[in-house]
């Protein structure tokens, strides 16, 4: 025994080992196999395929657990589907009570549930006792909170159905939580597989699930690898699929999807920069870096992984940072004094050993904590790279470890460009004491989470996702939740009858009527950068008005156009800069301009349609109404102040996609282009838009309305031609952020399928047909939700 | 910013319970603290996990804890205080363990004692004088503690009384105003002044944090009195409405961390008033060997500025030694 007189001396620790008896006893009455949990009853395990989950710190087996195959899916998929109907016309307050009752269970095995996960994913037992299982108590009380409001909050939506969900191993519980507790609260049903290497809180949770008496069906659970994963994506029966994972894995996701109609949400990697200005509280700072990569072993989606580090401040805060990383102490996660524990499989620990051995091969300086690592068990030492740049692959790759690569930067603008030099945009931490830089670089950097002299921070009142290929949706508060649901109009939609073929043609074909117009000719072209351009090929093909006349020609755009136009717009990032108040003027000014042209306008669509000019009239005054509509939203569509912890501001900033491609309907070609251009261009997006093929001379006779409305340049372009042949250019195109399709199914899968390069986010039609004269159709803040993205900025305060 | 050149040598710690070193102080250097930030959100999440990351058990516990009283500066500092006090309070400064108590935890042959006794300057011949042939250093608080408005050669005399009648440190208190208005010459002259009339006594800055309203404030101050030549910061009196907490003692260990930094010299630190339990010793003591380092935890660089710990400490001893929870009244009063 070590004598109480030496520890005087060296004033060691000592071992605090976390008691695990109720923990190992859970798993030897488990000892025959785990099974699935399918409506409401726990599956036999271990006659067909199992697979076993070890302790990563000890690499001792815990438990054999069953590989969910097809027929699994396909059951617990039928028992979610069988539960549905019940369970969504529960009022809310019924389902409010099962949430509250699951959050409390929670609480009351708190201790249970730490140790489990702790052992299961090797993460300490600190973080899994005072971060994770307290998050997931925290996200079912929330989100009873919304079961009980979604009826009044939520007006005129419903739940989606049965939710497939596809979760990982770094935060096994808490991403069960995040997926379960909005979709429950808003009335689906569940189908959930959890990570295969972390399998066991989530068998415990659905023994939850039984003591709370949830009915039978409304959660199911089903383990495996990606085989089962795949199965829940394919299941025909499966209304939305939520994933949270890789990015590779997601794109996989997204192109099996594609036009199956299933809604999706991502949420995937990160590689998210930590930016340290020279006035910052440098120990501040790297705690912040202890908080932000060497948390949970550095394998957080959202892990300050990207040091960026103003030159002045660099050397000293690096030698902070080495010192600071000498007094991590790493080890068994069950001792409760630990930091940094046990890397989740001996895969990732290869994975990260290999990129850190690459970033040497490359010329970085590896910087690892010098403590003697366990020798049995999945360890690697908390460590950063200096002497990287962003052409490093560990400035470019996830490692997914706890390894960070540190950069510096002269100034803020530099900071930025380096900040936003990813494929990623999860998450950014900004450190600074002066107000203004920080916000102005929150406001700058392209993340779905930034946080101000702090980091990873979370809570079920704020939301959390990402830009680009980061994924997107978003998870808690109020904008998590419509991930859960839909609106009554979108599901009431029918399928639109199929329009007769047309393909515009670049040369004259067959016999052909001119209609007599008695004008001068007009030659309309492609709209791009605020000026107009013949079309790159050359070619235009016949426009046909009513009775089959033609009357006139539209250009026929091609790739380069859509290129050319996608430039212009990238161009135009100053309109979701200026206020919004500016942007309102702008957009009323074009309704005064487009009403001035009334009868110009109501004539081309008489020529155009063949409508009467009854209803002619009564389209363009929908139009007319609908900008002003989308001007007056300009500057009141803002965001929310969250009400997350003590002496925070969480800020909900709705923020443009940036670049918008928006392909319109054949029909309503004055309406539905307005309806859908108008929502966009108001929420600060520079949109590529390809008109309706068959009537394009009314988007192109707007051009001149947008030029003499001080829409400034680039913020709208307009390229004509075969729909489906630009749609698909422009959805593949990576500059582009977000796409819009209103076209037949086949387009609407050839828009999700080629959005996959970047990940654009997408909303297409599915073929489905909408009645875009109808308000409650084609109006309205669904219009504006769909124009944005949601970025949380956690400001803490206080001096 | 503009950052000092770094000592090129860092001195070596001294060897535990010696009062050899000490600090020379340097020239007023505003630009050592002037640009410094201290983030308070960032400050109270690190003191907050400090104690969650890291625990003691067992002997651990138990070693730690009588590290702890040989760290106490036993106090007493009150309107009622009489030589009779002062005099029971050196007894348990002698002997804060029963005797039955020190073998149990194998420390029969260990002196242990507390770190030092801190009373008013009049009580100071008192507690020499119970105290002597013990080593226990008697501390005097000076200066018109605790507001230290009185005038400054008044402050400065009662440091010389202090030191005249056998005071061994002297827990000086600063002028308030001087943080407050950003007067940072003002400040460094009246310690350095105060510094010299302590001669070979330690001196202690008492910075007052709970009135210097900003950790900002308590960062800057910090590095005067260090400047000034204080051997040891010191968080409060112990009459302000705040007393030792930990996000405060984090912004004056990291003060002391970047002083060592530039200058070479290793201050001391003593957190005082409003610590009354084992755990709150075990917390700070958490603090300074995650911050500073073990050297920080030994009383040549550490004191926990306290009276009623003590009596915690003692009953959660008694309690490893037996397995039995204590009771009060089974430990002499101090």
């Amino acid at each position: 025994m070590e004598q109480i007189r030496d520890i005087m001396r060296t004033m060691e620790y000592g071992p605090a080992p976390e008691a695990n008896e109720d923990v190992l006893a859970w798993l030897k009455a488990r000892a025959a196999g785990i099974g699935h949990f399918i409506g409401g009853k726990f599956t036999a395990a271990g006659k067909e395929e199992s697979f076993v989950t070890l302790n990563p710190a000890t690499e001792a087996e815990l438990a054999r657990v069953a590989q969910g195959t097809g027929a699994d899916v396909d059951a617990a998929v039928k028992a979610a589907r069988a539960a549905y109907p019940k369970w969504a016309a529960l009022s809310g307050h019924e389902r409010a009570r099962y949430l509250y009752a699951i959050a409390r269970h929670i609480q009351k095995r708190e201790r249970f549930f730490s140790v489990l996960e702790s052992m299961d994913n090797g993460k300490p037992i600190r973080e899994t006792r005072d971060i994770d299982i307290p998050l997931v108590a925290r996200h079912f009380y929330h989100h009873a909170g919304w079961a009980e409001m979604v009826e009044s909050e939520f007006e005129g939506f419903s739940p989606v159905g049965v939710c497939g969900q596809i979760i990982p191993w770094n935060f096994p519980l808490l991403m069960l939580a995040w997926k379960i507790a909005p979709a429950l609260a808003a009335g689906n049903t569940v189908v959930l597989k959890p990570a295969e290497l972390t399998p066991l809180t989530a068998t415990a949770f659905a023994e939850i699930c039984l003591e709370v008496g949830l009915p039978a069906g409304v959660v199911n659970i089903v383990h495996g690898d990606g085989r089962t994963g795949a199965a829940i994506c394919e299941h025909e029966d499966v209304d939305k699929i939520a994933f949270t994972g890789s990015t590779e894995v997601g794109r996989i996701i997204r192109e099996r999807l594609a036009g199956s109609g299933k809604k999706l949400s991502l949420e995937l990697g990160g590689k998210s920069p930590f930016i340290v200005f020279e006035d910052a509280d440098l120990d501040g700072a790297v705690e912040g870096v202890v908080d932000a990569i060497w948390f949970n072993q550095g394998q957080v989606c959202c892990a300050g992984s990207r040091l960026l580090v103003q030159e002045g401040v660099a050397e000293r805060f690096y030698d902070k940072l080495r010192r600071r990383m000498e007094n991590l102490r790493i080890g068994a996660p069950l001792e409760k004094g630990i930091d940094v524990g046990a890397i989740v499989s001996a895969e990732q620990l290869k994975r990260i050993t290999s990129l850190v051995a690459k970033g040497e091969e490359e010329g970085g300086t590896l910087w690892r904590a010098k403590g003697p690592l366990p020798e049995k068990g999945f360890f690697f030492a908390p460590s950063f790279f200096t002497d990287v740049d962003p052409a490093s692959t560990v400035c470019g790759v996830e490692i997914f470890g706890p390894v960070a690569v540190a950069m510096t930067f002269r100034t803020p603008a530099e900071a930025v460009a380096l900040a936003n030099n990813t494929r990623y945009g999860l998450a950014a931490s900004i450190w600074s004491e002066n107000i203004n830089l920080a916000l102005d670089t929150a406001a700058k950097v392209k993340a779905g989470v930034v946080w101000v002299n702090c980091t990873n921070m979370l809570d079920a009142g704020a939301g959390f996702g990402g830009y680009r290929e980061s994924g997107y949706g978003r998870e808690g508060a109020r904008e998590g939740l419509y991930e859960y649901l839909v609106s009554g109009v979108e599901k009431a939609l029918k399928p639109a009858k199929e329009p007769a073929p047309f393909k515009p043609l670049g040369a004259p074909e067959g016999e052909r009527r001119f209609a007599s117009l008695g004008r001068i000719d007009r030659t309309a072209k492609n709209y791009v950068g605020g000026k107009q351009a013949r079309p790159d090929g050359g070619y235009s093909y016949d426009v046909t008005g009513k009775d089959g006349a033609i009357i006139g020609q539209a250009p026929l755009g091609n790739r380069k156009d859509i290129r050319n136009a996608v430039e212009a717009a990238a161009k135009a990032g100053g309109w979701g800069g200026v206020t919004a108040h500016n942007r309102a003027q702008v957009l009323y000014y074009v309704g005064e301009n487009l009403d001035a042209r009334r009868e110009e306008f109501i004539a081309l669509l008489v020529e155009s349609t063949g409508q009467n000019a009854k209803a002619a009239s009564a389209e363009f005054d929908i139009a007319l109404r609908r900008i002003f509509y989308y001007a007056a939203q300009a500057d009141k569509y803002d965001g929310a102040v969250h009400a997350t912890k003590s002496r925070h501001v969480t800020l909900a900033m709705n923020e443009p996609w940036g670049v918008m491609g928006i392909v319109a309907p054949e029909e309503a070609p004055l309406a539905a282009f307005i309806s859908l251009l108008l929502p966009a261009m108001a929420m600060g997006n520079r949109v590529v838009a390809i008109p309706s093929t068959r009537h394009p001379l009314i988007a192109t006779n707007l051009y001149q309305v947008f030029d003499t409305s001080d829409v400034p340049g680039g913020v709208v372009n307009i390229v004509t031609g075969e729909k489906d042949v630009l749609a698909k250019t422009l959805a593949e195109h990576d500059e582009v952020a977000a796409m819009w399709y209103f076209g037949s199914k086949e387009g609407s899968a050839m828009v999700e399928r080629a959005s996959c390069g970047n990940l654009k986010a997408t909303w297409v039609s599915d073929g489905k047909g909408r009645d875009w004269l109808d308000d409650r159709q084609a109006k309205g803040r669904e219009f504006l939700r769909r124009a944005t993205q949601v970025k949380n900025i956690w400001v803490p305060y206080g001096e | 910013m503009i950052l000092p050149e770094k000592h090129p040598t860092i001195k070596a710690v001294p060897a535990a319970e010696t009062h050899e070193a000490r600090n020379a102080g340097t020239a007023l250097k505003p630009e050592w603290f002037e640009d410094a930030a201290v983030n308070l959100s960032a400050a109270e999440r690190r003191a907050a996990t400090l104690t969650t990351r890291r625990t003691v058990k067992k002997q651990w516990q138990a070693a730690w804890l009588v590290r702890a009283i040989t760290c106490i500066d036993l106090t007493t500092l009150a309107g009622d205080d009489t030589a009779g006090r002062v005099r029971r309070l050196c007894a348990k400064a002698r002997r804060p363990l029963s005797g039955e108590l020190q073998a149990a935890l194998g420390l029969a042959d260990e002196r242990i004692t507390v770190g030092a006794v801190c009373v008013y300057p009049t009580m100071v011949p008192h507690a020499v004088k119970a105290l002597r042939g013990s080593g226990i250093p008697v501390a005097s608080v000076a200066t018109g503690f605790p507001a230290g408005l009185t005038p400054l050669p008044q402050r400065l005399a009662e440091i010389r009384y202090a030191v005249d009648e056998g005071a061994d440190e002297i827990d000086i208190v600063i002028t308030r105003e001087h943080v407050l208005t950003q007067n940072w010459p003002a400040l460094y002259d009246e310690i350095r002044a105060m510094r010299e009339a302590c001669g070979p006594a330690h001196l202690k800055a008492i910075l007052a944090t709970g009135d210097l309203a900003t950790l900002r404030n308590v960062y800057r101050a910090s590095m005067v009195a260090m400047q000034a030549g204080a051997d040891f910061i010191k968080t409060s009196t112990g009459k302000e409405d705040v007393n030792a907490i930990l996000p405060v003692g984090l912004t004056m260990v990291r003060a002391i961390r970047d002083y060592q930094e530039f200058s070479g010299e290793a201050v001391g630190f003593k957190p005082a008033g409003g610590m009354r339990t084992a755990k709150d010793a075990l917390s700070w003591l958490i603090l300074m060997k995650e911050e500073l380092g073990t050297a920080w935890t030994m009383p040549d660089r550490f004191r926990l500025g306290a009276s009623s710990m003590l009596g915690d400490i003692e009953r959660q001893l008694e309690h490893f030694a037996t397995g039995r929870y204590s009771a009060t009244y089974r430990h002499p009063l101090a």
